[in-house]
């Protein structure tokens, strides 16, 4: 809908309405992300911006949140921050312990899910395979699935095989939920491979093995690791399998900030948030740059 | 294409095909396993969890066979009530009377301070138990009651699909709509169906001229602003939550904009958190770009003359638009309506963090029965409920789009 000479008035006007409808839109989007950002700086306990903060008086900001971030469980808070401070903050501070957790969850569920979607997608792409649109229906399932219905089954199934308040029934759940967008992004990889590769490597004399290792991982390399980077942001960022299966002590990130918002409410949520955002900007350039990568690889585009 | 005489060749080739497709298949295998073990089992015994409740049965041995090997009696005669009675008191000793008092609560109010009083003092009771038990308290010789105990004996029910559509069964054992106090379910289905619809809308309007521009932008630049979609997209959902909570409540960034600028006063502050309003906003925010990228990969698709040659042929912008343009986007606006409202309806976190009282959705009262009122065949029963509408929209995705096509930026 460019603007053309022909246009007539009433068209110039809908045109510049139509920009500035996207433009309201785009800030819809993006303004509550950023916003968490000088909200988690304020110095006093509120959820607006202070007219300290407007007049960008340096007393308006404080990093006290940041510091609750790390004090919040300690066992001994106030002392001088030695390395003994560090040590007991590593040791007990409530978030980097959920850190820990969720990290650990995070790799081993995303190790799963790779491996065996990875696998699956190999075997999905081929033309041969039997079934197929009923088996990707059901392993695409679990991202179509609301997250409740999933959290119910698995409450009575691990209570009943005893895999409940464990991390290997977190990460097992995890990784089901990791496996659709695995599938997904290695198959959509698979979509664009061209099997004269494979075959020019066999008649050169490679073995399958050296085909697979050589030639088709080499290839499809960022859609797997797209895909494991979808598998971690999922688990990284599940509450709702966690509350109904795990132990009340095994807290993560997101059950931390969960109970948080419900809870008591402070700035401190919004700190993490805002480390949570700038993750999610590292993570969103990495997926950009396998993208490009991979175009690259496929010969899509030369620019 | 020749076609094979050949019966050697052609064994030889239907061998080598039927190789091929094992072949594919046990790389499948491992996975479909594991996830048929990790979830489709687990969603199985959800289901039979619904239909199935064998509390009473369990721990009232006697008086459950009593209920089989009569099925016609109406009225509890002394052998019953003996039965009842031993079964009490068998409850009162492996400390199961609240239990099997919960199960019979969930059709006859107060039955669980009935069962559990009734616990402590069954010892003491002197045949016969017909007089004895309701001298202890007159509800034991309701009929009300005794239609419940019968009806709650057999582990196979329907009766949780019965309650979570808000019906239940009369002493006849016919099925009647629920005590009006009782009458939640079916409203929170309706309020669940609209306002995915009211969101899914919303998405539309607001994803639709986005991903135009998005689709129509030379690639440099659209890829830039694509980045303005695909953040949110890849920022946690809490995060996200969190935000629109600090931005929406009464003391909240949005608010607090106006009173400054004028607009509202002190006391006048909109309520837009913990209800409905705060529900759609966070919602729609969060589901957008689910709904502007499948919009987005159709319209880059979309070959700009045809509207062009309409336009030359005479044709105002809105008619080229209406029946030229519009016509192609169909397959995203499907695709992407349905991808959003699929995920509206079983959304739980947002709602319940941002939703109050009033913006609570179906998924709500599932968890609410799993962890607080612990009724967890009824959570069941209503996950079962939702879990079909689901299937049925999924099955319509799949028909309409194909889930192969279903892409992740």
């Amino acid at each position: 809908m460019a603007i053309s000479p022909s246009s007539n008035a009433a068209e110039r006007i809908w045109h510049y309405a139509y920009l500035a409808i996207c433009a309201l839109v785009f800030i819809f989007l993006i303004a509550p992300i950023l916003l968490v950002v000088p909200l988690s700086f304020n110095a006093e306990p509120y959820f607006t911006i202070t007219e300290r903060m407007l007049t960008f008086d340096p007393a308006g900001y404080s990093l006290r949140w940041y510091d609750t971030l790390l004090t919040q469980g300690m066992q001994r808070p106030d002392a001088a921050r030695d390395w003994a401070w560090w040590l007991d903050a590593w040791r007990h501070s409530a978030w980097i312990l959920a850190a820990k957790n969720s990290l650990i969850i995070g790799f081993f569920s995303t190790a799963l899910a790779t491996v065996l979607g990875t696998v699956a997608a190999l075997g999905m792409s081929r033309p041969e395979m039997p079934y197929r649109r009923a088996i990707m229906a059901m392993l695409i399932s679990p991202m179509i699935v609301p997250i409740i219905i999933t959290a119910t089954g698995l409450f009575f199934f691990y209570s009943k095989v005893g895999l409940a308040n464990s991390y290997l029934g977190i990460i097992l759940a995890h990784a089901t939920l990791g496996i659709p967008f695995v599938i997904i992004t290695v198959t959509a990889t698979l979509s664009g491979f061209d099997h004269s590769l494979t075959r020019a490597g066999a008649s050169l004399g490679a073995s399958p093995t050296t085909v697979f290792r050589r030639i088709t991982v080499p290839l499809i390399l960022p859609g797997i690791i797209a895909g494991a980077l979808f598998a971690f942001v999922t688990s990284f960022d599940e509450v709702v399998v966690v509350l109904f299966v795990a132990a009340h002590d095994q807290q993560t990130i997101p059950r931390q900030m969960w109970n948080g918002i419900r809870e008591q409410i402070s700035p401190a949520i919004l700190a993490m948030a805002t480390i949570l955002v700038f993750f999610s900007i590292s993570l969103l350039t990495a997926i950009e740059l396998l993208r490009r990568r991979s175009e690259r690889l496929r010969g899509v585009s030369r620019g | 294409m020749t076609v094979t005489r050949d019966p050697a060749l052609k064994s030889a080739l239907k061998k080598s095909q039927q190789r091929a497709r094992r072949r594919a298949f046990l790389l499948v295998l491992p996975l479909l396993a594991f996830v048929f073990i990790s979830f489709v089992v687990p969603i199985a015994m959800m289901l039979h969890r619904s239909a199935h409740n064998s509390a009473f049965a369990e721990n009232m041995p006697q008086l459950t066979a009593w209920f089989a090997a009569n099925p016609e009696v109406r009225q509890p005669d002394e052998t019953a009530y003996a039965a009842l009675v031993a079964d009490l008191q068998l409850a009162a000793t492996a400390r199961t009377a609240g239990v099997v008092g919960t199960r019979v609560n969930y059709e006859v109010s107060g039955s669980r301070s009935l069962f559990t009083s009734a616990g402590r003092k069954v010892g003491e009771l002197e045949p016969p138990f017909a007089e004895s038990l309701p001298a202890l308290n007159r509800s034991w010789a309701s009929p009300q009651l005794w239609s419940a105990m019968r009806n709650v004996s057999q582990s196979y029910t329907a009766n949780f699909y019965l309650a979570a559509l808000d019906l239940a069964r009369d002493t006849d054992g016919n099925i009647i709509s629920a005590p009006a106090d009782r009458q939640v379910y079916v409203s929170l289905f309706v309020r669940t169906l609209v306002l995915s619809f009211t969101i899914t809308c919303i998405c539309l309007l607001l994803g639709f001229p986005v991903a135009h521009l998005l689709a129509t932008l030379p690639l440099r630049k659209s890829n830039l602003l694509m980045i303005l979609v695909l953040l949110p997209f890849w920022t946690s959902l809490l995060v996200r939550t969190t935000a629109w909570i600090a931005i929406l409540q009464e003391q909240g960034v949005f608010n607090s904009m106006l009173v400054g600028l004028g607009i509202l006063s002190d006391s006048g502050r909109l309520s837009l958190a913990y209800n409905q309003t705060g529900t759609i906003i966070a919602m729609t925010h969060i589901l957008l770009p689910f709904m502007i990228l499948p919009l987005y990969s159709v319209m880059r698709t979309i070959n700009p003359s045809y509207v062009r040659a309409a336009r030359s042929l005479g044709a105002s912008s809105w008619v080229a638009f209406r029946r030229i343009y519009l016509p192609q986007t169909l397959p995203g606006i499907g695709a992407g309506s349905l991808l959003v409202f699929i995920l509206a309806v079983g959304y739980y976190i947002t709602p319940a963090l941002v939703g109050g009282a009033s913006g609570q959705l179906i998924s709500n009262l599932i968890a609410f029965h799993m962890q607080n009122s612990l009724n967890w065949s009824l959570a069941a029963a209503l996950a079962a409920l939702l879990l079909a509408v689901i299937a049925l929209l999924y099955w319509l995705y799949d028909r309409l789009v194909g889930i192969d096509k279903m892409k992740l930026a």
